[in-house]
């Protein structure tokens, strides 16, 4: 039990009682366990519970002057929302006990008193009260929580680019949808030396805080690394194996890197377990970008990462996605898949790569309709312009 | 998701049903590591009724995998629909972990 006495108001319009309460519950009072109020109506009541903001528990009469207690009841929870209520009634009187209850009264006695059953239903309701504010506390931390939840995310969309090249060779959009919790999907932009462009795309496996930070220590990695090797495959092979010096919680995180060169329209890729690109054709036919025989970064040390290179002709346009896109669900539990993909630009090959991007989004957001966004979607789209 | 143990040539069996997301990742973590007991150096999961598997599924199979390769207990998948043994090639996981395409094939594999 706390320390400060729990309040609690008796209101009963029989004089009599409040000199029974006081003389059988003296004990508890002196103790400082309980500390009691009185009223003789509903009315005296409500001006108590004003006055004593922070009364825990009401034990009310029901047939009184000026107001009763089913009335007052319906009164209370505009004063006090969380305080409990309990009724005396007379033996049998099912009817006003059932309406009591019904307002939100927590439990009953019936009269005459029985001072033993009175004291263990005192006991009762106060401990429910406990609990109730206790699962308040919780909510309000998770409700704080939460709020740290959607820092660590507006952190983590801040550090993907928002600026792309927009070159006579090319044009470069990408952005991220972000699911409801933190989650793991990133993609990067930048220059290499040479006039060459890298073009990173990831999703860590997982969500929340331990994926967010494992996704911005990927994310670091890979552009150290980026910037001091050439070849793709080494630098997933690099990042790969830092990942995995110090990875007992098992994540890992499927990537996709490629080195583009605009002025010839060459990618040198290696993919890292990721989902295939895809080259879009500009009459709407598309190729999966064969596999390069890697494996997710952070799973197991010393793997070696292949790679390969497609050339893009003018017009074509590559796009790099996540599986929120193609693992979106619909109602009846259907993934928006390969297929429905490749068919967003069956018609023509979209004119700017900021287009592709809405274009897909678009599709992913009619299919699945009502159901719930579960995974971040990503697109990263590069259109090798006509020369 | 359902789990469902059974034995057979020492080998434990563990069927999964249904759907394996970021929502149950960790139901399904707690599961196999209760069902999966300390003598158990066979390990086989069934996943012919498995509908879908997320990354945060596939970090489960790879916390058991590590965890058995750890006491040198065999592991491996059997009997996976095109969908989710595609999910295991595109990750590379089928490097790592053996796949099977019927249980008695596993079983005769992996089993004395």
């Amino acid at each position: 039990m706390t320390q400060t006495p729990y309040k609690i108001l008796v209101v009963d319009d029989e004089p009599d009682l409040e000199h029974l309460m006081r003389q059988r519950m003296r004990r508890d009072v002196r103790s400082g366990l309980y500390t009691l109020y009185f009223a003789q109506n509903g009315v005296e009541a409500l001006e108590r519970l004003n006055e004593v903001p922070d009364i825990d528990m009401v034990l009310s009469d029901i047939n009184m002057p000026r107001m009763d207690g089913l009335t007052l009841l319906a009164q209370i929870p505009n004063i006090a929302p969380d305080i409990r209520a309990v009724v005396v009634s007379a033996y049998g009187d099912m009817k006003n006990i059932r309406t009591a209850m019904n307002r939100g009264a927590f439990d009953f006695i019936t009269k005459p008193i029985d001072f033993q059953d009175l004291r263990v239903t005192i006991e009762r309701t106060l401990k429910n009260m406990e609990e109730w504010r206790e699962a308040l506390e919780s909510r309000d931390k998770l409700v704080r929580l939460q709020n740290e939840l959607n820092v660590a995310s507006k952190m983590q969309q801040s550090i993907l680019p928002t600026e792309f090249p927009d070159s006579d060779h090319c044009e470069i959009f990408a952005n991220m949808e972000p699911a409801r919790e933190v989650g793991g999907d990133f993609f990067d932009v930048f220059g290499l030396p040479g006039g060459k462009i890298a073009l990173a795309i990831a999703d860590v496996s997982d969500k929340g805080v331990p994926a967010a930070l494992f996704m911005m220590s990927s994310r670091t990695l890979l552009k150290g690394s980026a910037i001091g090797a050439v070849e793709p495959g080494a630098v997933l092979k690099e990042v790969n194996d830092l990942l995995t010096e110090e990875n007992e919680a098992a994540m890992f995180v499927t990537t996709f890197y490629a080195v583009y060169n605009p002025q010839t329209g060459q990618v040198d890729y290696s993919n890292g377990g990721h989902n295939p690109p895809l080259v879009v054709h500009p009459d709407g036919s598309s190729t999966l970008l064969p596999g390069t025989d890697g494996m997710a970064l952070g799973v197991f040390p010393g793997v070696n990462f292949g790679q390969s290179a497609v050339m893009l002709s003018p017009g074509d346009l590559l796009l790099l996605y996540t599986d929120g896109v193609t693992e979106a669900m619909n109602a009846d539990g259907e993934e928006f898949g390969m297929d429905r993909l490749q068919a967003v630009f069956s018609d023509a090959s979209p004119v700017s790569t900021e287009a592709a991007n809405k274009a897909v989004f678009k599709a992913v957001h009619e299919f699945a309709g009502e159901t719930p966004q579960s995974d971040d979607i990503t697109c990263v789209t590069v259109l090798q312009r006509q020369a | 998701m359902e789990i469902s143990v059974d034995r057979a040539n020492e080998v434990l069996i563990a069927k999964v049903e249904g759907r394996i997301d970021g929502a149950n990742a960790r139901e399904f973590e707690d599961a196999l590591n209760g069902a999966i007991g300390e003598d158990d150096s066979k390990v086989l999961l069934d996943f012919s009724t498995l509908s879908y598997i997320s990354s945060a599924g596939l970090r489960v199979i790879l916390l058991i995998a590590r965890l058995l390769q750890k006491r040198n207990a065999a592991f491996a998948l059997c009997s996976l629909s095109d969908p989710i043994r595609e999910v295991f090639e595109i990750s590379g996981f089928d490097k790592i972990i053996s796949i099977h395409d019927s249980q008695a094939e596993a079983v005769d594999k992996i089993g004395s």
